[in-house]
């Protein structure tokens, strides 16, 4: 028997159901994830040329026991003082040719920012966590410094300014004009962060 | 008897179900074309330290990972509790890493292949000594760029 007036028309009720369903699952299953970390730059296997002669007052000796002690620039120091005293160490200007340093001008501290050498040695048997917690330390001295003279001459964060260069999605002219801008604050700053072998006696 | 046919005629006509194996379909190719294979399963315990002051790691295709951690429990019996190094889908000693990152190095595409970065994905309570031999492995194949994966966070919760 033909049916009369066509095909029956579908029933689209249940299409929402279906639609949150799928939107459900996807909330559910798919993370947004982007790794995030501490960048660092190991040194080169090859020894430079010629031995570079460093002050000692321009080098910053930190050191982790296996206990996760800090030696902090030979002074027994707590880890929440080690941002503070890197960031007095590196702003200090000694010589007084560093003409944006906020520092004590200590002579006996470093001579200039860019001079100022960051040490970091620890012990094979330190834990990783904390290893972490001093580098996240240190990267923090360098950014709060970084932030400070971003701040002063464009107005804006440092970090801001290198995590919109680093992103992907921003354009490229506002990117040629940031990358000139986050070299500069860099060399104010260049982070000199050294990482002696380990060493084994305890 | 007129009443009767009257009510049936008003009776909702059922669903057609015929497009029901396309969306389906459609839903398939999309996770088929969406989803990534997972190509390592975790052997290690990976419980990553915090950090406030961290960089994203942008673009995926130009990062080598290597986990280190101590072994899971099921694998805890044949390779101990000592913290181990996880490559791909199998655990190595520190002298493997060099080998590892080469091959890795080769099988990206020839303009990433400098600005390749190395992820340490490495469990808190692990010991220095063996990220001390991974990175002088890394140092020994020129691969340079490094980044401490780290959950974001106060730093300070790593010590306790």
């Amino acid at each position: 028997m033909a049916r009369r007036g066509g095909a029956p028309e579908v029933n689209a009720g249940s299409m929402a159901d279906i639609a949150f369903l799928l939107l459900i699952f996807f909330l559910v299953t798919t993370t947004i994830e982007t790794d995030a970390g501490l960048d660092r730059m190991l040194p080169p296997i090859e020894p430079p040329d010629s031995d570079v002669i460093i002050k000692q007052k321009n080098i910053f000796q930190v050191n982790i026991n296996k206990n996760g002690q800090l030696l902090a620039d030979e002074e027994l120091t707590d880890l929440k003082n080690l941002r503070a005293k890197a960031m007095a160490f590196l702003d200090n200007g000694g010589d007084g040719t560093c003409s944006y340093c906020k520092g004590k001008k200590n002579t006996e501290s470093s001579d200039n920012p860019t001079k100022a050498i960051i040490s970091l040695k620890n012990d094979r048997e330190t834990k990783y966590g904390t290893y972490i917690t001093v580098q996240n330390e240190l990267v923090g001295a360098y950014n709060d410094l970084r932030n400070r003279e971003a701040q002063r001459l464009y107005g804006r964060k440092f970090t801001d300014m290198e995590a919109e260069y680093l992103n992907p999605e921003t354009a490229q002219s506002v990117k040629d004009e940031l990358k000139e801008k986050v070299k500069k604050i860099q060399d104010l700053f260049p982070q000199k962060l050294s990482e002696a072998e380990t060493s084994t006696a305890n | 008897m007129s009443k009767f046919s009257k009510k049936k005629s008003g009776e909702l006509p059922p669903v057609s179900t015929a497009s029901l194996p396309d969306i389906v379909f459609m839903l398939l190719f999309f996770f088929m074309t969406v989803t990534v294979m997972k190509d390592s399963s975790l052997k290690v315990e990976n419980v990553l330290p915090n950090a406030s002051e961290v960089k994203k790691l942008e673009k995926k295709d130009r990062v080598i990972y290597i986990y280190v951690g101590k072994p899971t429990q099921e694998f805890q019996k044949v390779f101990g509790s000592e913290p181990k190094i996880q490559l791909n889908d199998k655990f190595a000693s520190p002298s493997e890493v060099g080998d590892y990152i080469l091959s890795e190095r080769a099988k990206k595409s020839q303009e990433l292949q400098n600005v390749l970065t190395t992820a340490l994905k490495v469990d808190k309570n692990a010991n220095m000594g063996l990220i001390s031999d991974i990175k002088q492995e890394l140092r020994k194949v020129n691969a340079l760029k490094v980044n401490y994966t780290t959950y974001e966070g106060d730093a300070f919760r790593n010590l306790q």
